[in-house]
């Protein structure tokens, strides 16, 4: 049998996440594979639209619920478990969004899931870090067992647009569960680039000192058109809000240009940051482990650095 | 009785710099330092902080994995937990397993509450609580920084990449924790002697009736891909001029 795979689309209601397509990316190195991608939205016109043109998927499903306004895990995984049964596979993204949810569909398959992979070797076959990064595992899928999967995004391209796939309705076929409520989210809404795909990256950790200090990056961010990030510790001292975190248990990112000022360089920090092209690191201490995966490092004071930086683009 | 259910996992503490044995057979354990997990810390640290306020009268820590475990579980009852229950195997679970087996101290221990760490720092898998929420059929608030329990409910903040998300739980539920929950508190000494009387009772996967069926098979290990050692630059004005002839500004 070829590989069928299931995709389970990422978006806000309006807009798909290129996170899709890069999971479209994955399934697409698994020779001979069949793409279907799956939306369960309230509406899903737009977004079964946006899904049809990518390149490689031979199939959208919708799937339309009032519950699907916000992405709950619990009426999702219990909606895709109802629908996967001819499928090989079911892929979903690393983000917290396929952390959430795909667990609970592999549990409810009663079936393995390969967390965060970053290559295909075949159809059984993935390899995914462990130890924050620091080792790569070689995994197989045992007896032909359904492959429940959350695609590391970072390590894959979106697909091209350009697709036509068919579009198909699936009736919502469960009862959504009543025990899980939406009550708000508190998205900043903000003009700057997406941390997640953004080509160019600044990231300040806890040497900023303060929030009114981070003001500073954004200043060098908006110059370059790059998106901020932090490290753990700046967010936790309240100078970047939550989403900006990168690392093991933040963000992992994969831009063209990170700037990583006033951040030591733990493990669980470069994690998210292993796939960045250039690595630019500002850090007043020359044995800093940030210096030991920087392509370019330059020692001193970044409140001196920073707006010297900001003068020479002005 | 209202009790929380805390599953905590042993593993290689997070300062500990990895290496991967030169046969691909695994990583370097041998004399390294072990722990109990960053994230259980914290959502043990959170079980004790709802029972501090009164709003739980017993936690219960519960690990499964091999015999040495045993030290972290001690770390548990010291700081705090009444009880531990250790399932002792030497067979590492896949975490569907080890849902299962959470599964099943679910129907003896009737908790209201059961947390969890959003990911265990070794295997990285991130899965365990949402699949014992699947097979509980109840509701999972994963990756928590914040956690209000009312009558009967828990009104749950996530950290999501969008930022920070909120949704309501019926109880019982499986909630998996984050890291700026909480900061766990220090044992005291006194508390590890009080800790060597509380009870840890043992159990085996037969005792449960459970029989783990192996899935996945990890054919090799590998370190990762190591970027090339970089250049030093003097000054602001050189930096940019590297970046330009790289092609990046
Ligand atoms: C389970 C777990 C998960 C974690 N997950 C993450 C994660 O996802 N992301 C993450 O980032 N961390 C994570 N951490 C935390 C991580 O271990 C580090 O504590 C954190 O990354 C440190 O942040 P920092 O580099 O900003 O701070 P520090 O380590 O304190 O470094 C500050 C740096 O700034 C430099 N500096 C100070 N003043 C100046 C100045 N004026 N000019 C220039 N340089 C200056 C110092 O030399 C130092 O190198 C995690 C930890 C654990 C245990």
């Amino acid at each position: 049998m070829n590989p069928n795979i299931l995709i389970v689309a990422e978006h806000d209601g309006r807009t798909l996440s290129v996170a899709t397509a890069k999971c479209v990316a994955c399934a697409t190195t698994v020779t001979d594979a069949a793409v279907t991608v799956v939306i369960c939205a309230a509406d899903a016109t737009d977004l079964a639209q946006q899904a049809a043109t990518l390149a490689g998927v031979g199939t959208v499903l919708t799937v339309e619920h009032p519950v699907h306004a916000h992405p709950l895990a619990a009426a999702i995984a219990a909606q895709i478990a109802a629908l996967a049964a001819p499928y090989t596979h079911v892929f979903g993204p690393s983000s917290t969004f396929g952390k959430d949810l795909m667990p609970r569909i592999a549990a409810l398959l009663k079936t393995v899931q390969v967390s965060d992979i970053m290559a295909v070797e075949s159809a059984t076959r993935f390899r995914r870090p462990i130890y924050a990064g620091n080792a790569v595992l070689t995994v197989e899928v045992l007896d032909g067992a359904q492959v429940v999967g959350t695609v590391r995004t970072a390590s894959f391209q979106p697909v091209a647009g350009g697709g036509s796939a068919h579009i198909e309705a699936a009736a919502p076929v469960v009862e959504p569960p009543h025990h899980t409520r939406f009550v708000s989210v508190s998205a900043a809404r903000s003009d700057r680039p997406d941390l997640q795909s953004a080509a160019r990256v600044v990231s300040g950790g806890r040497a900023l000192g303060s929030a009114e200090n981070f003001q500073l990056l954004y200043g060098l961010a908006d110059t370059l058109g790059a998106a901020v990030g932090a490290s753990r510790a700046a967010v936790d001292a309240g100078y970047a809000p939550n989403e900006l975190q990168v690392g093991q248990t933040g963000k992992i990112i994969a831009p063209e240009l990170y700037l990583a000022i006033g951040i030591s360089g733990a493990i669980q920090h470069l994690t998210g940051i292993k796939d960045a092209r250039t690595i630019v690191a500002i850090n007043k201490d020359p044995d800093a482990p940030i210096f030991e995966v920087a392509d370019f490092g330059l020692v001193g004071d970044l409140f001196e650095i920073v707006p010297q930086l900001q003068k020479l683009l002005g | 009785m209202k009790r929380i259910l805390v599953g905590i996992k042993r593993v290689v503490d997070y300062n500990v710099r990895i290496r991967v044995k030169p046969d691909g057979s695994g990583v370097l354990t041998d004399g390294v330092k072990m722990s109990v997990n960053p994230f259980d810390e914290i959502a043990l640290e959170e079980a004790l902080r709802i029972k501090e306020r009164g709003a739980a009268d017993e936690v219960v820590v519960v690990t499964v994995g091999p015999a040495d475990c045993q030290p972290q579980l001690r770390t548990c009852l010291a700081m705090g937990a009444d009880r531990a229950l250790h399932v002792q195997t030497d067979t590492p679970l896949e975490p569907l397993a080890t849902a299962g087996v959470l599964r099943t101290l679910i129907e003896r221990e009737q908790p209201f509450l059961v947390l969890l760490g959003k990911q265990a720092i070794d295997d990285d898998n991130g899965q365990t609580g949402q699949m014992l929420a699947a097979l509980w059929d109840r509701p999972q608030a994963t990756f928590a920084s914040k956690i209000e329990l009312t009558e009967g409910k828990a009104q749950v903040t996530r950290e999501v990449d969008a930022g920070l998300e909120t949704l309501e739980v019926d109880l019982p539920a499986v909630v998996t924790v984050d890291l700026r929950l909480n900061e766990p508190r220090y044992v005291k000494l006194p508390d590890i002697m009080k800790a060597k009387k509380k009870p840890l009772d043992t159990l085996t996967l037969e005792s449960l009736g459970i029989t783990p069926r192996a899935q996945l098979k990890t054919l090799r290990y590998e370190p990762p891909a190591q970027r090339s050692k970089g250049v030093r630059v003097n000054d602001a004005a050189e930096l940019l001029a590297a970046l330009k002839h790289k092609g990046l500004l």
